[in-house]
């Protein structure tokens, strides 16, 4: 028997479909993309989570190359002096923190009640900014401070390592600013599919930061 | 009830004005063409770095076009060395095997659409572009290009103009060049994989995929695991450049007479982060040309492939072993034998996988039904380079035997072979298969033949004597032998390198003839010519923007269904119904 029987290969689809966690309730999506704009296909969001979290893959892999350098640099000459981290970085820490809050707070109201949304998402893109503000000036500390980049592998690692998690931040507010812009309606995926991608990139920004800052941590 | 029809009704409608259709397209079709062009445009200017290269190796006193005093420097001959390799690394071997036929081929293959990000596609093609005008600009500043290699180990890579002509501009143009890359990789990686997992069609479970798309699949994912390690190392190396740290600089340096303001750096960090990108890199090259070679053995043996199964988990040992060795580039670099002895047993253990393709290939082609086709005969060259490159890398593989034979020809000899042919091979391979399907006219059969003879041998005749020069002890990487006089008997095997080298080279102009007259003037193409069964066979030649014209077939079969007994033809589509294929009267 060189085929399966049509139920058959419907079950497998169903296997396949079925238990990838989009998160997207499935809507009415038993008919075809006939271009009415009122219905969306269940499936079209699902290949943007498989994207997002492959997306996260490739930026463990950057930072963790960073990571196992530090390590390695760190226990090769007797040239590390440990920097003293600015007590602002604790206060940008609890900023982020809050914005992963508040971006879940959104995100809950991102389908039915779009008001209180947009001020929640504004609220953590706001938050967002802040941080990266307050990351700047506590580099600013640590220049007055008379740490500079190059003069020793300790701060080198400091300003390397948090304006890299920065730039992937600012990547993040970019997301944050389409998210709130954008005109969902006539899109191929839904406003809360969206906000959800949005918010799985920041909550890992998030986790980032505090794997950073333990690691810095545990530099001294 | 579920429906797949959603998924192939097409993102995007058909594009009109030129820009659209031919330049900033969203189209995979014309995404893997550019990707294609790129590296044959690459791959041009890359012969033409090794020849010069080869003209100064044996003849140091000829008079080369484009430089001062019309002789190569040393240090020129390291610069053109270092861009040669960079630019067949990256822009030819790690673009056209995947991102070229991978684009153009995997979404109809699997019965998509398109790819599941077009707009990312396109972003990520002119993203490639851009790194390697990047690249290509070090020729043009001042110091010209970079002389590191393609390796670009530090201090050297790491210091400033101080350190030799090249290591100003040119080699942090390099650096990034090579930071752009590895940005677009990423985004061509996460493309694949998203696209193979979400977007197949009906009834295409992932065991009926053709060995191809598996191929593509975990080569997307070693590149998406591999890139951005090379991509912290780049940055780590440009502030090392730029702005003064020393992440690989080690202290104590004197250069050219000054002293160097750097200290506690580790040229090893370097290596490491290096080729724990780098191996991966290597099976990025190769895997789509071994699944190109399953392919197009079966299809013109007129047999599925042998152990079908066993080749699928064959590329994912490859896949997944590929990123334990990396230490095997460095068994010279002072570490601990202990370590070295780790790496050497997982780097032979890469054999096991490999030998399991190469007897299932010889198990494919076995009392088959043989065409002797164009693409047909660079699967078969694939087979005996990959055969031919990779037995020397279990020499290279033993840390006793690397100590003598580690920068040598022995090893130019075993990448060139795995990497500059059996690769090559996939790619010529692929090309005379799918030149049907893409421009709707075939490649012309008896120029395709002149060209693969005199490649094959050619690259023989290159390749086989380097091997015999590495043993006897010649160094890699020395623009020419007048300071050694040991080397000297050498010469006239090196002469004997160069002109099958020319030779060969020019025998590739035979291959760009052919393709540029044929797109235009070629033999017209049917749908299927060959006969084949996966699913870019059941469309037109070429095939219309959406591929499927809405309608998404629904698959039956498995890929390789050739020759099956009680069939009226030797061929079974995968996309044709149980009650619609054709048995034997009996």
């Amino acid at each position: 028997m060189n085929s399966m029987s049509d139920s058959a290969i419907l079950d497998e689809i169903e296997i396949i479909d079925s238990g990838k966690g989009s998160g997207v309730p499935p809507r009415d999506g038993g008919d075809d993309d006939s271009g009415n704009s009122g219905r969306r296909s269940p499936f079209s969001s699902r290949r943007y989570f498989t994207g997002i979290s492959l997306g996260l893959v490739a930026i463990v892999m950057f930072f963790m190359a960073l990571t196992s350098a530090y390590i390695v640099r760190k226990g090769l000459g007797g040239d590390w002096r440990p920097v003293r981290l600015p007590s602002l970085l604790w206060v940008n820490t609890v900023v982020l923190l809050a914005s992963s809050l508040t971006i879940e707070v959104a995100r809950r109201r991102a389908a039915a009640r779009l008001e209180s949304f947009r001020r929640w998402w504004a609220l953590t893109t706001v938050l967002g900014v802040a941080f990266l503000v307050g990351q700047v000036i506590a580099w600013r500390q640590l220049v007055l401070a008379g740490f500079y980049l190059k003069s020793n592998p300790a701060n080198s690692f400091f300003y390397m390592l948090t304006a890299s998690h920065g730039v992937h931040l600012a990547g993040g507010i970019i997301a944050l600013l389409y998210v709130g812009f954008r005109v969902w309606e006539r899109a191929r995926i839904t406003r809360d599919a969206a906000a959800e991608l949005a918010s799985i990139y920041w909550h890992f920004m998030d986790g980032l930061w505090v794997f950073l800052l333990i690691l810095l941590n545990l530099g001294r | 009830m579920v429906t797949h029809d959603s998924e192939g009704a097409h993102a995007h409608a058909a594009p009109t004005g030129f820009i659209r259709k031919y330049i900033f397209s969203l189209d995979h079709k014309v995404i893997g063409i550019q990707y294609w062009l790129l590296a044959l445009f690459s791959v041009f200017v890359g012969m033409f770095l090794s020849v010069m290269m080869r003209i100064h190796l044996v003849w140091p006193n000829a008079h080369i076009p484009f430089v001062e005093n019309n002789q190569l420097t040393p240090e020129q001959y390291l610069a053109l060395l270092t861009m040669h390799g960079s630019i067949m690394v990256f822009m030819v071997l790690t673009t056209a095997p995947q991102s070229g036929f991978g684009n153009y081929i995997l979404p109809i293959q699997i019965g998509a659409a398109d790819m599941a990000f077009p707009v990312l596609n396109m972003l990520s093609f002119w993203t490639t572009f851009l790194s390697l005008v990047v690249m290509i600009s070090a020729f043009f500043v001042t110091g010209g290009a970079p002389i590191s290699g393609w390796t670009a180990y530090p201090p050297l890579s790491a210091l400033d103009a101080i350190a030799g002509p090249g290591q100003g501009a040119g080699q942090t143009l390099w650096v990034i060049g090579v930071a752009i890359f590895c940005g677009a990789s990423l985004m061509g990686a996460l493309n694949f994989i998203t696209t193979i997992i979400d977007l197949r069609a009906k009834g295409m479970s992932l065991m009926r995929m053709p060995l191809t798309c598996w191929a593509w699949f975990v080569t997307a994912i070693l590149g998406l695991l591999a890139f951005g390690v090379l991509l912290a190392a780049c940055l780590l190396l440009l502030l090392d450049r730029t702005a003064g740290t020393s992440f690989f600089i080690p202290g104590g340096l004197v250069v050219s007479d000054k002293i160097i303001d750097h200290k506690g750096g580790s040229p090893l960090l370097w290596q490491h982060l290096f080729w724990f990108f780098g191996h991966p890199e290597v099976y990025i090259a190769i895997l789509p040309g071994m699944g190109v070679a399953s392919h197009i053995l079966s299809t013109f043996s007129r047999k599925p492939v042998f152990g079908y199964r066993a080749m699928v988990h064959a590329i994912c040992a490859i896949g997944f072993l590929g990123f334990c060795v990396w230490g095997h580039h460095m068994f010279v670099s002072g570490m601990s034998p202990y370590s070295a002895f780790a790496f050497s047993l997982l780097t032979m253990s890469i054999g096991v996988p490999s030998a399991i393709k190469t007897f299932n290939w010889l198990g494919t082609i076995w009392n088959g039904k043989i065409q002797f086709t164009c693409s047909m005969l660079f699967a078969l060259g694939f087979v005996s380079l990959f055969v031919s490159g990779g037995v020397t890398g279990l020499f290279l593989a033993q840390p006793s035997i690397d100590l003598f034979f580690h920068d040598t020809y022995f090893v130019v000899g075993h990448f060139h072979l795995i990497m500059g042919v059996a690769a090559i091979f996939g790619i010529f391979a692929a090309t005379y298969f799918w030149f049907p399907k893409m421009f709707g006219r075939h490649l012309n059969e008896g120029a395709g033949k002149l060209h693969f003879w005199l490649t094959f041998v050619g690259v023989y005749a290159i390749f086989l004597p380097t091997h015999w020069l590495g043993m006897v002890g010649h160094p890699r990487r020395y623009a020419d032998l007048s300071g050694a006089t040991f080397l000297y008997p050498l010469i006239p095997v090196q002469k004997f390198i160069s002109i099958a080298a020319f030779i060969t080279i020019g025998s590739q102009f035979i291959f760009l003839f052919n393709f540029l007259w044929s797109v235009k003037k070629g033999m017209k193409a049917t749908d299927n010519p060959w006969h084949a069964t996966t699913l870019e066979w059941s469309i037109p030649s070429p095939p219309p923007h959406d591929n499927f014209g809405g309608h998404i077939p629904v698959v039956y079969h498995g890929p390789y269904e050739f020759s099956v007994p009680g069939y009226a033809d030797d061929y079974v589509p995968q996309h044709l119904a149980p009650e619609h294929v054709a048995k034997n009267k009996s």
